[in-house]
């Protein structure tokens, strides 16, 4: 800053020696060497976790319709016993805030969990890579046959992995869309091949994004699309327990036998053997610390410590640390010391704000809504008798899968009460709209604009009431 | 298909389009390539303060291929869609012709319907509860704003739930207000009868309804009211279904039967107004909307609604109380 232009270097280029480059990269096909360990186990935990919630919740029943269910036509979502009407957006709100402010403290705590644990892209290529290991075989066996000149054998290898490939995809599209149009009725919709146009588009679509993306995209998703990588230098600070490679530890690297003393060769422990690289998912060198690419997967360390059993050293030459701990060779117990820092600490505490206000209000939450229009047009009526009369359209939506029967009663101005018929009868998860004539009389009037209150409650039910306010014109 | 009053601009607006579209495609090409010296490849070659470097790392080639498919689409685009001036797109989409397809569809799907309807006579189609339903969201959209949600009206617009009517509630003339809509006009007497004078008129017109009045004004005022207002309003105050000329001697006030706004009605006169609707819902949506009306004041079923004076006013005379 504060720079003259004239004081910047610019790098002279001489004409010469110059070479034409491209501006874009080619991408290197990665073929990423199957790993076992602590890590890759914890990830197949959550795989099964995850898959089995997404592909079984959906055949789910409750009160006789589907546990979980998006009706997008007639906006309601049903989940579990609980039915959501486009006026409790709020808690969709509320989860965005709890799903953003988890991802602020597991990545502060923990870096990128979040990406190589449950990420649907880690989790569906790591099905998909499995199905692939299964056909093709691991690392060299793949990078051997894509090499191969085509022969049958080739091709049918290369069919069977996109047609086991597809055929996931596909029931993955089909599980999706029976989120939002009731999945028993759409399995022998689609076994009848009698499927209506948007159903089968977003199923085809969300088949070809699996596929495509578990498939052949891959890690170009999380390097070039997903946004997170992009910003998760804002989110990490040195006491982030990241996928770290030792450097004082490993280096300087080198093969050696297993009976030398390395220590005597100048050696450190890396042995150099690159099954970190290998396994590694977005194709990095971990021991080049800290990449934007790195998605936190853990492979690297379940790899390493491996090498490190059959070497006889140390595990944890690649492990969980953070910069600090690295830098200033912390033991385990000071670094996870550091993890009850103020900016963890204020993460944990607005979201568990966040989470115990959603539980509350959900817990809270009366089946009932209620809605007060005041015609405007018409300010005030006299009727018989001197009576004074204002008139409002009440929408009562009855958010419960039980009918009921409200009445409607007012309070707030002396004598006001309720003309109109005040017992409305709402059959179950339905809304209607009531025109309400309230009067009050006349003796009591006093000119202008008064609050009242308008109060709808289950006759059945006293537990389910609502109260709206308007406004009581007297002219 | 423009709104341009010259030719010029439809083929400046092509053209202009055309060149930017291809002048994209070529600086996408000419700046996806640079020279550099051969050892430098790691960094950009921008350097600030001394030693701040920038890496290099370059979108993947699939990357620059989505670019190139954005040119394709724009030209698949303006040629199937009016983007340039000049060319109306192979689809000849336009906005004012997605509206009269989205109408023909909604004629088609909801045209049947109200056709059946309209070949049922009213009292039938007030029976029929899906019919109200349409008829009520009908009259909650186009007539609640003056007459209230609940059709009881208010100062200056009718009450279409009581069985007073103006003009008529036989469901032809419902049908015919809605339809050609009224004018209400209810001259000013005030000069013709002076300042004591309309005291004294309002002062019957309040006797015919019972109200509590100055009996001796109102007997000076009964006079009067023949000469004045028993041509519109009938000589026993009973009105005129033919002229929209109220019953006087009713309770029911238009715009109010306090002395004071019976004397501003007769010596300012009224003006109202009900629009014509003919031209914007149509024949058999008034139809189902004249049957609604209808039922706020029948038993659906019945034909026992006031017979007396049916005709077809076409007259602009007062609708005034």
């Amino acid at each position: 800053m504060g720079q003259r232009l004239e004081d910047i270097p610019v790098v002279q280029v001489g004409a010469a020696d110059e070479v034409e480059q491209s501006l874009y990269e080619v991408r290197k096909k990665i073929y990423a060497r199957a790993v076992h360990g602590w890590f890759a186990r914890w990830r197949w935990a959550l795989i099964w976790f995850t898959q089995i919630l997404f592909y079984g919740l959906a055949w789910l029943p409750w009160n006789g319709r589907q546990a979980v269910l998006f009706d997008l036509a007639a906006r309601k979502f049903y989940i579990f016993g609980y039915v959501f009407w486009p006026q409790d957006f709020i808690y969709l709100a509320g989860l965005l805030i709890i799903s953003a402010y988890s991802l602020f403290l597991f990545t502060a705590i923990g870096g990128r969990l979040w990406c190589g644990y449950a990420c649907p892209q880690t989790v569906y290529t790591e099905i998909f890579m499995w199905i692939e290991r299964k056909i093709e075989g691991d690392r060299q066996r793949r990078m051997r046959l894509d090499a191969e000149p085509l022969s049958a054998r080739k091709v049918m290898l290369k069919t069977a992995k996109h047609g086991a490939w597809i055929a996931l995809a596909l029931w993955t599209g089909f599980t999706f869309v029976g989120y939002f149009t009731p999945i028993r009725e759409l399995s022998v919709h689609v076994a009848s091949f009698d499927i209506g146009p948007w159903q089968g588009f977003w199923m085809l679509f969300y088949a070809f994004a699996t596929y495509g993306n578990a498939g052949w995209m891959r890690e170009q998703v999380c390097k070039y699309m997903c946004p997170y990588a992009r910003f998760q230098g804002v989110m990490f600070d040195q006491d982030t327990m990241v996928v770290t490679y030792d450097t004082n530890r490993g280096e300087p690297r080198g093969a050696r036998g297993r009976k030398v003393d390395a220590r005597a060769q100048g050696l450190g422990d890396c042995v150099d053997c690159t099954m970190c690289v290998q396994v590694c998912p977005t194709g990095i060198d971990i021991r080049n610390g800290l990449q934007y690419e790195c998605i936190g997967c853990a492979a690297c360390i379940d790899a390493c410590d491996q090498v490190m059993d059959k070497m006889g050293y140390a595990r944890g030459l690649i492990r969980y640390s953070t910069s600090n701990a690295v830098a200033n060779g912390w033991d385990f117990r000071r670094m996870v010391r550091r993890v009850f820092r103020p900016r963890v600490l204020l993460y944990s505490a607005i979201l568990a704000a966040i989470v115990g206000a959603t539980v509350v209000s959900l817990y809270v939450r009366v089946p009932l809504k209620v809605d007060v229009l005041r015609d405007r047009a018409s300010l005030m009526r006299e009727v018989e008798d001197g009576q004074l009369e204002n008139v409002y359209r009440v929408q009562i939506m009855n958010t419960q899968e039980v009918a009921h029967r409200y009445r409607i009663t007012v309070t707030g101005l002396e004598s006001l009460h309720v003309a109109s018929e005040d017992e409305i009868d709402l059959p179950a998860s339905a809304s209607k709209q009531v025109p309400v004539r309230l009067r009050m009389d006349g003796v009591f009037a006093d000119k202008g604009a008064h609050k009242i209150f308008i109060q709808v409650q289950a006759i059945d039910d006293p537990g389910i009431a609502a109260v709206e306010d308007s406004v009581f014109l007297i002219r | 298909m423009t709104d341009f009053v010259n030719s010029f601009w439809e083929f400046y607006v092509g053209i202009l389009t055309l060149a930017s579209v291809i002048a994209m495609a070529v600086l996408l090409q000419s700046q996806s390539r640079r020279r550099v010296k051969g050892e430098q490849v790691d960094t950009t070659g921008h350097v600030w303060d001394g030693d701040l470097e920038e890496w290099n790392n370059p979108l993947p080639n699939w990357w620059r291929w989505l670019f190139y498919l954005t040119i394709v689409f724009a030209f698949g685009y303006l040629i199937l869609f009016p983007g340039l001036g000049f060319w109306d797109g192979s689809l000849n989409w336009s906005s004012a012709g997605r509206y009269q397809k989205e109408q023909a569809h909604a004629e088609q799907t909801y045209g049947p319907l109200y056709a059946k309807y309209a070949q049922m006579p009213v009292e039938e189609v007030a029976a029929d509860p899906a019919a109200i339903a349409i008829g009520q969201n009908l009259y909650l959209n186009y007539c609640a704003q003056c007459h209230a949600s609940d059709a009881r009206g208010s100062k200056g617009f009718p009450s279409l739930a009581d069985r007073d009517w103006l003009y008529g509630g036989d469901p032809k003339v419902i049908h015919q207000t809605i339809s050609a809509g009224r004018t209400g006009v209810m001259p000013a007497m005030g000069a013709a009868l002076g300042g004591e004078g309309t005291r004294d008129v309002a002062h019957y017109v309040m006797s015919l309804s019972g109200l509590t009045h100055d009996s001796i004004r109102a007997a000076r005022g009964r006079d009067k009211f023949a000469q004045t207002c028993a041509a519109c309003h009938g000589a026993d105050g009973r009105g005129n279904q033919m002229m929209g000329a109220p019953n006087l001697t009713d309770k029911i006030w238009l715009y109010g039967g306090s002395e004071a706004t019976i004397t501003e009605t007769i010596s300012k006169g009224r003006n109202n107004v009900m629009p014509a609707w003919k031209d914007f819902l149509g024949e058999t949506k008034i139809h189902v909307l004249a049957s609604y009306i209808w039922s706020l004041s029948n038993e659906p079923g019945t034909r026992e609604a006031a017979k007396a004076d049916v005709g077809q006013p076409e007259s602009t005379k007062a609708e005034v109380n």
